[in-house]
């Protein structure tokens, strides 16, 4: 074994060291869901409390005019809470991951293991929300007695990595920023927000007629995991066209995001 | 001869130091930067060129001034930073105990921390099970071990996290200072462990401002000086090298520190005054010294303390003090804010000599445990003019004993 410890190594993304600490994803995904579980009284009743009132006040607010102007395959509640649940992946672990290289300071001040793994297991702790509240829409469907397409449960997995993947994208480039702008930590709740409405989560995108606002839509990361996610109620026609241009931008981010890391992340102990 | 299993090549490590201390930038600082003339940046060598070869078995104590360069050297080879020039050759693993119980999480139980901390340090979950027992055992913590840390005493929670370390199986291994905490049976404990991994010959790099630890564990020594290579060769001529360059009298009568913006708590500054509040670095034995630290607080911290060890020269410990031993402890839950804390040491109680005072601000609810480590802020001088026998009194106190005289018949 001899390897060097130089000024600056080329850009790769140390995929052989990353299997080498494997452990560690699965050390900090547990650690942060512990201590989030273990300091709440409510538990993991948090991580379906929130998708579940998101829902019931979209549906009050805004539930009859979507259904009146949209196609829905499903009873509203039902389609909004589908979106609320992968939007907690996207929006959760991308706001985690943002802040995780801040939060995590003090170890990586300390001890060197690949950076990566902070923001990735920062998104994991989300999917991780995501089956606690996936509970919860499990009693929607049989409450609403939604009839399933058996091979769209396939797409669920399908649908999370797609979400997580556009979650690490975004929330790698802001973890990397954060630690020389402090003023990101700001922006995030706010980015947060303002993606929910411009995506597709509590509405499809067939609710404008215009069809660039429709292409705007189809583009944005999240609409791809939507559609996947969505294919599982019968009868659901998944666009194709949706899933894949959502992808390219999701990878586009995803590539962007994790080149920016590992260019800056050398510095990471100088900075933060 | 075998390849070292580590080289040294050429390193050197440059910071900026911008004006405006602020470790991180705001992004109105960095718009209104293309409008403004660069502010001047203040370039600091943390490390010139330095080169070393380091053979497998070796136990190397890294000895320097505060800033003289060791901890940006440890940060290099355990790769926390990168250098700007040269390069490192690393025939091993690096296990790098910079600061122990990193990552601990006062949440988590006993066991939890193990297995968290084992994993960041680099340890597989096999080898963290493998040893699991006898790093309990070593740490003494055997039935608290499913109790949350935050309910452990930080003695408990330092000999849990020098347990995990001890155990690490890594070719190489580099010590922070670790061992300036703790009582002294542990810190024996732990010199003995570490005795222990450099006879198994695995390779040690120690840094220490503890000589006579230094002198007990390693078998060669390299000085630095100013980021360069100041000596290297057998650990007594280096120490003897250290001591000759004013080692010893390098913290004066007043110690002042960055302000660090990442601290919630930070001594920003101390000094030695005497019983007319003059700035003074020495004393005589009938003369009671008073110690004024100006602290910064810039988060509420529960738990906090601040913990004084002086020392003599020979790094004994002759006063070993914890705010929370009176009550109300003065920084629990210190407001934001600049305080001034002063607490005197009273006449006729330290002996004749050089003295130095090391002082570490904690919280057992911290992660990481410490919240500043200035460690060796202060030293002065005490000389005894007043007494019979003077500087020829061999005792660590020079407290004095009146005989109380009553005629019985």
């Amino acid at each position: 074994m001899e390897y060097e410890i130089k000024p600056k190594a080329k850009l790769s993304l140390g995929l052989e060291e990353l299997w080498e600490f494997r452990e560690l994803f699965y050390f900090f995904t547990w650690r942060d869901i512990k201590v989030k579980y273990k300091q709440a009284v409510l538990g993991i009743f948090w991580a379906i409390l929130q998708p579940l009132f998101m829902t019931l006040i979209f549906s009050y607010l805004l539930g009859n005019a979507i259904s009146s102007q949209a196609k829905l395959p499903v009873p509203y509640p039902v389609y909004a809470l589908s979106g609320m649940l992968l939007w907690g992946i996207f929006s959760g672990g991308m706001s985690n991951a943002a802040n995780s290289m801040v939060t995590n300071s003090n170890i990586i001040k300390k001890i060197y293991f690949p950076r990566l793994i902070i923001p990735i297991s920062a998104v994991l702790v989300a999917c991780v929300d995501f089956f606690m509240a996936f509970i919860i829409f499990i009693v929607a469907l049989v409450y609403y007695q939604i009839e399933i397409n058996w091979v769209g449960l396939l797409f669920i997995p399908l649908a999370v990595i797609f979400a997580s993947v556009a979650a690490m994208g975004i929330g790698m480039f802001f973890a990397a920023l954060n630690v020389k702008y402090r003023d990101v930590r700001y922006i995030i709740p706010f980015l947060v927000q303002a993606l929910l409405f411009l995506t597709p989560v509590i509405y499809p995108v067939s609710i404008t007629g215009n069809k660039t606002l429709q292409l705007l839509l189809q583009l944005n990361p999240m609409a791809g995991a939507l559609e996947l996610f969505r294919s599982l109620f019968l009868d659901y026609q998944v666009n194709w066209e949706t899933v894949g241009l959502s992808s390219a931008t999701c990878l586009l981010f995803f590539v962007i995001g994790i080149l920016y890391f590992r260019k800056t992340e050398a510095y990471f102990a100088d900075l933060a | 001869m075998p390849k070292p299993i580590l080289e040294i090549q050429q390193i050197s490590k440059k910071f900026e130091i911008s004006k405006v201390s602020q470790p991180y930038l705001s992004l109105r600082d960095s718009l209104t930067g293309i409008f403004r003339p660069k502010s001047k940046k203040e370039i600091f060598w943390a490390l010139d060129d330095l080169s070393a070869d380091i053979q497998q078995g070796d136990t190397v104590g890294i000895i320097g001034k505060n800033g003289a360069g060791k901890s940006t050297l440890l940060k290099i080879l355990s790769r926390i930073t990168p250098p700007t020039s040269g390069k490192v050759v690393a025939r091993g693993r690096i296990a790098s105990l910079l600061e122990v119980g990193t990552g601990f999480h006062p949440e988590l139980t006993g066991r939890e921390n193990v297995m968290m901390n084992g994993s960041i340090l680099g340890m597989r979950k096999k080898e963290i099970l493998r040893n699991f027992d006898a790093m309990v055992d070593f740490a003494g913590v055997g039935q608290f071990i499913d109790t949350p840390l935050k309910h452990y005493s930080s003695g408990m929670q330092l000999r849990l996290a020098f347990a995990v370390a001890a155990y690490m199986e890594n070719e190489i291994l580099i010590v922070d200072e670790v061992l300036a905490v703790g009582d002294s049976e542990f810190q024996k404990k732990c010199m003995g462990k570490m005795s222990e991994v450099s006879m198994s010959g695995r390779t040690i790099l120690f840094v220490s401002h503890n000589m006579s630890a230094v002198r007990q564990l390693c078998t060669r020594g390299i000085v630095l000086e100013r980021g360069k290579l100041a000596f290297d060769g057998s650990i007594q001529p280096a120490i003897d090298f250290y001591n000759a360059n004013g080692a010893g009298a390098q913290p004066g009568s007043a110690y002042t520190a960055i302000p660090d913006e990442s601290k919630k708590l930070q001594v920003l500054s101390a000094r030695l005054l005497n019983q007319y509040g003059e700035d003074s670095t020495s004393f005589t034995i009938a003369e009671s010294i008073i110690v004024e630290l100006k602290i910064r607080s810039r988060v509420t911290v529960p738990g906090a303390y601040g913990y004084i060890v002086i020392k003599n020269n020979y790094e004994e410990f002759i006063i070993e003090s914890d705010t929370k031993d009176f009550l109300p402890n003065v920084l629990d839950n210190l407001a934001p804010g600049l305080h001034t804390f002063r607490f005197e040491i009273r006449n006729n109680l330290l002996p004749h000599g050089q003295h130095r005072i090391n002082l570490a601000i904690s919280s057992p609810f911290e992660t990481g445990f410490f919240l500043d480590l200035p460690e060796d802020i202060l030293s002065f001088e005490i000389s005894d003019f007043e007494t019979e026998r003077g500087t020829k009194r061999t005792a660590k106190t020079s407290f004095l004993l009146n005989w109380q005289h009553h005629v019985i018949q």
